[in-house]
Formats: C-alpha cells, structure tokens, sequence
C-alpha cells in the first residue's frame, strides 16, 4: 500500500496542491476517465483520478467521490482558479508528463506490489 | 416526524464557479450526522447530477432539502424549457448538452440514470416552457 506522497516521488510527479494532512492517504486504486457524470459513478474512495480536464467542475466531482487525488497527464496546464479550488476544497492535484494510459499502468504496478 | 435538518440553495444559471456547492454542503453535513459513507456517496451523486441539470439545462434553479432521521428529500426545481421527451431523456447516452458543456467534460447522457441509480425514489415533473422538478430521496437504512 503506498501513500500519494510516495505514489508522486516514484513516478514523478508534481503536487500542485500541497496539504500534508491529505499527502498522508493512502492510494487503493486508479480510474481513468474524462466524461465527469461517469467517473462520478466509477470512481471509487482511495483512487487516483486521471482527466485531462482542468475546470472546477473537476474539483467537485473528486470532492464528491472522494478519490485520494487527482493527476492531470501530459503536462497539461492546470487553470489556475482549478488550483486555488482545489486547495480551498481539500482536493490534491498532482500533475504528470506521460499519457494517462502509461500513469494508469505504473500506478497500477505500483499499488498492486 | 419532524425534520431534524432543513436547508434552501440558489442554484445558479451557467455559472459553474459554484456548480456543485449545494450538493458539497449536503454531503458535509450528512457526513457530520453520522451517516453511511456509502449512503452519503449515493445521495452527493445524485443531487450533484440534479444540480448540474439545473445549471446546464433549467436556466438555474433552486434546492430544498429534507434530512429527518430515516432518510433525505432533496427536491430540485428551475423554470426552464423543461424536457419534451422525459421517456427518451432516461436513456443512458441521450443528451442535449451543447458542445460547450460537452468541453468540460458534460453531455455523457448519464445526468438522469446516475439520479435513478443512486436514489431510491426518483419523482421528475416537467412541462415544456415551464420547467422540471426533480424529487429524489434516500433512506439511511435498507
């Protein structure tokens, strides 16, 4: 089992919104998917949610669901009220380079160990 | 019985900055009376679902909501066009949303069957050119 703190060193990736408290959770699975009305009914507790959106309506949906974090792929840019959103709502937002299928298969490599 | 906890939301037209508060604030305070994770989870999709159709589709609207010890009534009503074809809207894949809704990651046709999976009681009335009032309740216990 692995914290998203030790999840981001090993793969890499960016925290952009930092609270410690939250960095601490542990990560039980990953779910992929861009079209919020059916990640919000996939999405389980504890999951890394990969999207490539980047508006508030992200942070409502992970907030909802309670996944452990979210993580943008590609390097793609993070709107910046997305950024402050997530940090008043408690949501942590990672950012990575690769592509969402290559995050889904390290983490899922990773969490499975 | 008497309702223990009573509360009213605006729900704003287009205004995605706040889309999804009334649905984070009901979830907070189910989550502070003690109530199944699982039974919390269900109730926030489903009102959030109902909440954005009001956003998207009902030129914005309002939500009342009901918490007594047994269960939560969460009803949500705009004024908008309302839905020609509420048969058709059920489908899974149906939608109206236009592209720029789509953009954000809307539009997937899963708003009505999300509310009717998770609620378990699901009561729509609409009238075109009048509006739609959406009734969902969840009881706490099986």
């Amino acid at each position: 089992m692995m914290t998203i703190n030790e999840l981001s060193h090993k793969l890499g990736l960016k925290i952009i919104t930092e609270i410690p408290k939250k960095l601490e959770r542990k990560v039980t699975g990953v779910y992929s998917c861009d079209l919020l009305s059916h990640a919000m009914a996939k999405i389980n507790e504890g999951d890394v949610w990969i999207t490539i959106h980047t508006n508030l309506n992200v942070v409502a949906v992970a907030s909802l669901t309670d996944c452990a974090c979210v993580l943008i792929p590609e390097n793609i840019e993070i709107e910046k009220q997305m950024a402050e959103r997530a940090a008043e709502k408690e949501v942590v937002l990672l950012s990575g380079a690769k592509s969402a299928a290559e995050l889904c298969y390290e983490i899922f490599r990773l969490i499975k160990d | 019985m008497a309702s223990v906890v009573v509360r009213d939301y605006i729900i704003p037209a287009n205004d995605f900055t706040i889309a999804g508060e009334a649905s984070s604030n009901v979830r907070k305070i189910l989550s502070q009376l003690g109530v199944a994770p699982d039974i919390v989870k269900r109730t926030s999709i489903a009102m959030y679902e109902a909440e954005i159709n009001a956003v998207i589709h009902g030129n914005g609207g309002q939500a009342h909501v009901e918490i007594d010890e047994n269960k939560i009534v969460i009803t949500i009503s705009d004024q908008g066009p309302g839905i020609e074809d509420l048969e058709l809207a059920m489908q899974e894949g149906y939608s109206t949303a236009p592209d720029s809704i789509r953009e954000m990651g809307f539009g997937a046709g899963m708003g009505l069957s999300n509310m009717k999976k998770n609620s378990d009681i699901l009561d729509i009335k609409t009238a075109v050119n009048e509006g739609t009032t959406v009734n969902i309740t969840v009881f706490f216990k099986k």
